[in-house]
């Protein structure tokens, strides 16, 4: 491998909503941006989606709003580049990628997101076990093929939704909440609904936390327009019926009795975790903060910074975050670096 | 033979689809209570529940699994106050509701009719 080195006054580490508006914010005030992308493609955690809460706006749209900003800038994209250590001499960045090449910065943003929950952890729940049971990324495949069929290839006649899998969880050793499948719930119960009409919708749901704008709106519209039916409780166990239907066990807490019954298909709701990229920069950096993710000096008015000087952070690599903060964020910590060069570049 | 024991029956709740029928009658007849989100402020206000166990709240979420079972009773303790419907913040016209879950739950029921509620109240 050779020792190439590349030079660039930012190196932005990830190619998600956070990673390409920051890059592309920079670029457009003149300033030197690479930016390093794992995956051969940009976004695919927002490319995964088929419409995005809360006004079921296209995510594919959306990737292909930031891509077509990303090549129109200057910012020179590295895509199926992953860095995999990285440190600061003399004022400087040196990043190393997965093909042995040194790349130059005199500032970084790690902006390296989130990975989803592996539902299989959650055994008792039977994904990978039983056909029935899907993920809620799973479900955004079948809305956006258009086609929502259970394990047999008929219409559901019920589909059921299950809330905080992998989050609010001491078994897996997530105690945070992810914020955003409370409100990705409740936009998928309508997109089966609206998919499927005859179709019955529960979801389960330990608290729902419609925590912006045009949310509590959206699960009000799921009550009263699509019949949506909420239940408050956790279902603790999944089986396989004799039919190849899913079996639930869940309390319904607000009656106080337990409750037995059976779906075509049970929908979980998967959570974010800090993503691999994520764990190991943020570690190599030593800004690993809970849970593996990236750790900002403050959550008020420096929540894109770290303790280490030059290096920024960016979107769900600090927590998990919905695509509206996580380009603010973005925004927000570009504004910071270009601050940052100012003064690193006139000493 | 008595063996001095009984099996218990299960608690566990099972839909039915007759319930479930039921259940899209009563949203249709009193649309606004699909909004409901649990909240307990009717059965905070509640005249009857001041003297009585009565809890509306629970008592229409067991109607939505089609546990009927001795809610005909139950909703005889309600005065027809209104107060809860007062209260509710996502408007659901509770006191409608009631009327119309009196009827679902018993035929010969007649607006006005309290005999059950005089009867079980003055002992």
């Amino acid at each position: 491998m050779s020792d190439r080195t590349t030079t660039a006054q930012v190196a932005v580490i990830g190619g998600g909503p956070a990673g390409i508006e920051a890059a592309c914010a920079l670029s457009n005030n003149g300033i030197r941006v690479s930016l390093f992308e794992s995956e051969p493609v940009l976004a695919h955690n927002v490319g995964n989606k088929f419409k995005l809460f809360p006004d079921f706006s296209s995510a594919s749209e959306l990737v292909a709003t930031l891509s077509h900003k990303l090549s129109g800038s200057h910012v020179s994209v590295h895509l199926d580049t992953e860095i995999v250590s990285m440190e600061q001499k003399g004022g400087l960045w040196f990043l190393t990628d997965n093909y042995g090449h040194t790349h130059e910065a005199v500032a970084v943003l790690l902006a390296t997101g989130y990975d989803v929950f592996d539902a299989r952890r959650k055994e008792e729940l039977g994904y990978g076990i039983y056909k029935g049971v899907v993920t809620s990324i799973d479900l955004e495949s079948m809305l956006k093929a258009g086609k929502l069929v259970n394990v047999l290839g008929e219409q559901p006649q019920c589909v059921t939704f299950l809330q905080c899998v992998g989050s609010r969880d001491e078994k897996i050793g997530n105690h945070y909440c992810s914020k955003v499948c409370c409100v990705t719930a409740v936009k998928q119960a309508i997109e089966v609904k609206k998919l499927s009409p005859r179709t019955d919708v529960f979801l389960f749901y330990m608290d729902l936390r419609m925590w912006g704008q045009g949310f509590e709106e959206l699960y009000r519209e799921a009550q009263e327009q699509y019949g949506i039916r909420f239940v408050r409780g956790r279902i603790s166990e999944a089986a396989s019926t004799f039919d190849d239907r899913v079996q639930i066990k869940a309390e319904d807490t607000l009656v106080g009795q337990p409750l037995k019954m059976s779906t075509d298909l049970l929908v979980l709701m998967v959570g974010m975790e800090a993503s691999c990229g994520t764990k190991k920069l943020a570690s190599c950096c030593g800004v690993e903060g809970a849970y593996g993710f990236a750790h900002s000096c403050s959550p008020y008015l420096s929540d894109n910074m770290t303790d280490r000087q030059g290096l920024f952070l960016a979107g769900s690599c600090k927590r998990p975050m919905s695509v509206s903060d996580t380009v603010n964020d973005a925004r927000s910590a570009a504004v910071g670096i270009a601050d940052y060069l100012k003064t690193a570049l006139s000493n | 033979m008595d063996f001095g024991f009984t099996i218990s029956k299960p608690r566990s709740i099972e839909p039915t689809e007759a319930g479930r029928e039921q259940l899209l009658q009563l949203e249709e007849q009193v649309p606004t209570f699909r909004r409901c989100m649990n909240c307990g402020g009717c059965t905070a206000t509640c005249s009857a529940g001041q003297f009585t166990d009565f809890n509306i709240r629970k008592v229409h979420n067991l109607y939505r699994w089609g546990q009927y079972k001795e809610l005909d009773e139950e909703l005889q303790k309600c005065m027809l106050c209104g107060k809860c419907t007062l209260v509710c913040p996502r408007g659901v016209n509770l006191r409608s509701l009631i009327i119309h879950l009196r009827k679902a739950l018993n035929k010969d029921h007649q607006p006005g009719d309290y005999q059950h509620f005089i009867r079980n109240n003055n002992r």
